[in-house]
């Protein structure tokens, strides 16, 4: 992949990230995190993993956040609802405080990153074809996952039976 | 094929045993009430039982799964958890109207999670076996759904934890960067092999996962949803989650920093050693200053944290089976704890002030005497539980040079008995203030009850048995 196809796809995808959480319309968040999906699944093709992108763009960019937007559209909340008075102010000591912090990281963070200079991740050219395939990743999944796969199973129930006890409305 | 089952029987078990309390929920017949909480006792002893004749099999399942001693010795461990929190729930249920299915089968999910996770030895099924264990806690905790409190303890909880299950993620994302895979065997053996000394992605992968443990653990700095969180959430679920959610993160923060990180030993010492020394001041300190005793008890488990990290750091045989018995002791101790704070509380009054404490000698002598016990446990004193468990750890930590965490340690376990006492010293010292009616007390609360204070005693008298099985459950393990 081009490195600028990178940088672009990078770009878009942190952009309409951040750009989701400071919405104050619902309806535009969830169309930025549409966006935000895509070009993730842009950064998978590049990585050599079409099925994944494919997958990305089926599930999260299609399926989920068709949901994302019935729930937002049932629930007829074009605006946050935000009553005046309702927010406390933050105080500035609070805002300047997490800005140092926030901007001490993302310099100690870069700084990391510079002093890498060489590639540090494992170097094996097989990989891109061995997880590529649908029929590679079905046996990957099957056979040295399985148990990881039989947990998340679980772990979808789990999620079900919380979201039915939180959201129902007689106890 | 049936090796691989048998290693993962007790978790087994326990998911089965859920899943039996939900759907028999929905069968039974209108009017009639089927005694829930008996499967889960059911299913926990089970457990515990199969657990039992695991021990020294040392199997493996698929792979990912260890039975080793380590892994059983926390199952039983949280088996006595569940079987107390169980035990005191039953009629608190009932009272608080409570779904009571859901509650059973999520209390019962989350310690299966619980399980999976003190035994994966593989980053990836640790981080399902979190999130089991994560979601049915966060939906426990804002179970109430009346309570406002309780939805903002929940709601607290859940994006807290989320933000720091995705630290946890993009930990094992690097390490697999690293090594090429998540096995933590082949984590160790890779890390073990770098001769020119860890690269700036290993360190910033063990980091990460690093900030995913303490979270979970709640040391300081990452502990500011402990005391809202153990607040709102309905009593029992936080003596269930201050334990359960800490053994089982424990377990795994064991098993990955002394046997895959094990290598990088003085690069992470240092941070863990940083994180103890803030945990146990502040836990301690802002303890203090506590009205509500829920939330005292919030800080002195984040203290309880800091001291069982001093004996990760001091990381020799007795350090680690000096851990295996504190989450014992603490389990149980703290358990009980809330325990009588929840049967004492009704429907318009949560007894969760300090002061209605005060004379519960004169009204519920039984009830004071067992709290007691509870809180001197806590505290550290002899001769309860929790005072053996302080001590081996405090002396693995003079054992391998760390003669300043040890007196910190102990410092603080000095302040912190001031605020166990001062409930001690209400409920005996001070004329009967408050007058409720507290509710007569259940049969299943009164077994655990007496359970939890015969475990204390045991503990704290004659140690060397559960001491040495902890022993050899660290043995040639790490």
């Amino acid at each position: 992949m081009a490195p600028w196809l990178f940088y672009l796809f990078a770009t878009i995808s942190v952009v309409s990230s951040i750009g989701v959480i400071g919405q104050r319309n619902p309806m535009y968040s969830v169309l930025l995190l549409i966006g935000s999906f895509i070009s993730l699944a842009g950064l998978y093709v590049g990585l050599d993993s079409p099925f994944v992108a494919v997958t990305q763009i089926v599930v999260y960019a299609g399926a989920i956040m068709v949901l994302f937007l019935f729930v937002v559209m049932l629930l007829n909340a074009p605006r946050e609802d935000v009553a005046p008075g309702a927010q406390l102010p933050i105080p500035g000591v609070v805002k300047a405080y997490g800005g140092v912090l926030s901007v001490a990281m993302a310099a100690m963070l870069l700084w990391a990153l510079s002093r890498l200079g060489v590639v540090p991740f494992v170097e094996d050219p097989q990989a891109a074809e061995r997880v590529a395939s649908v029929r590679d990743i079905g046996l990957m999944l099957f056979r040295d996952h399985a148990f990881s796969f039989e947990v998340t199973s679980i772990l979808i129930l789990v999620a079900m039976v919380g979201a039915v006890v939180l959201a129902k409305k007689t106890v | 094929m049936m090796t691989d089952l048998q290693a993962i029987m007790p978790i087994l078990i326990v998911t089965l045993t859920a899943i039996v309390t939900m759907v028999a929920e929905s069968f039974q017949p209108r009017g009639e009430r089927v005694p829930l909480g008996g499967l889960g006792l059911i299913g926990l002893t089970g457990a515990a039982v199969a657990s039992v004749l695991l021990w020294g099999r040392d199997l493996t399942g698929f792979g990912v799964m260890r039975a080793d001693n380590f892994a059983l010795f926390i199952n039983v461990t949280l088996c006595a958890i569940g079987v107390l929190t169980i035990l005191f729930s039953t009629s608190v249920v009932e009272r608080e109207r409570i779904p009571s299915g859901e509650y059973f089968a999520l209390t019962l999910f989350g310690i299966s999670g619980m399980m999976l996770m003190a035994g994966a030895s593989d980053l990836l099924v640790i981080f399902l076996a979190l999130e089991v264990m994560s979601l049915s806690v966060y939906v426990l905790t804002g179970i109430r759904r009346s309570s406002e409190a309780g939805a903002e303890a929940a709601f607290k909880y859940f994006l807290l934890g989320a933000f720091s299950s995705a630290f946890f993620l993009y930990g094992i994302a690097f390490t697999y960067g690293v090594v090429g895979s998540t096995r933590l065997e082949q984590v160790a053996a890779t890390l073990a092999s770098q001769v020119s000394g860890p690269s700036v992605m290993t360190i910033l992968a063990l980091a990460l996962l690093l900030v995913g443990f303490a979270f979970k653990v709640s040391a300081v700095p990452f502990h500011m949803w402990t005391p809202d969180a153990y607040e709102g959430a309905p009593t029992l679920v936080t003596g269930f989650m201050s334990t359960g959610v800490k053994a089982a993160a424990f377990a795994a923060f064991i098993r990955v920093f002394l046997s895959a990180f094990e290598p990088l030993h003085a690069e992470w010492a240092p941070i863990v050693s940083a994180l103890a020394v803030a945990t146990m001041v502040l836990g301690t300190t802002v303890g203090v200053a506590q009205s509500n005793v829920k939330r005292m008890l919030a800080y002195s488990s984040i203290a309880h944290g800091g001291y069982l990290l001093v004996g990760l750091i001091a990381a020799n045989s007795v350090g680690k089976a000096g851990m295996l018995f504190y989450l014992a002791a603490y389990g149980v101790t703290n358990v009980a704890a809330f325990g009588v704070m929840a049967l004492l509380s009704t429907d318009d009054h949560p007894h969760d002030n300090v002061r209605d404490f005060a004379g519960l000698w004169h009204r519920r002598p039984a009830l004071a005497a067992a709290m007691t016990v509870f809180l001197l446990s806590l505290g550290g004193l002899p001769p309860t539980a929790g005072f053996v468990a302080k001590w081996y750890v405090f002396a693995a930590a003079v054992q391998e040079g760390y003669y300043g965490l040890a007196i910190i340690g102990m410092l603080t376990s000095v302040i912190s008995v001031y605020f166990y006492l001062r409930i001690v010293v209400l409920m005996y010292m001070s004329e009967d203030v408050a007058v409720d009616p507290a509710p007569r007390l259940p049969r299943g609360a009164v077994a655990g009850l007496a359970l939890a204070t015969l475990a204390i005693f045991y503990l704290g008298v004659l140690p060397t048995r559960v001491i040495n099985l902890a022993v050899q459950s660290v043995q040639g393990l790490f």
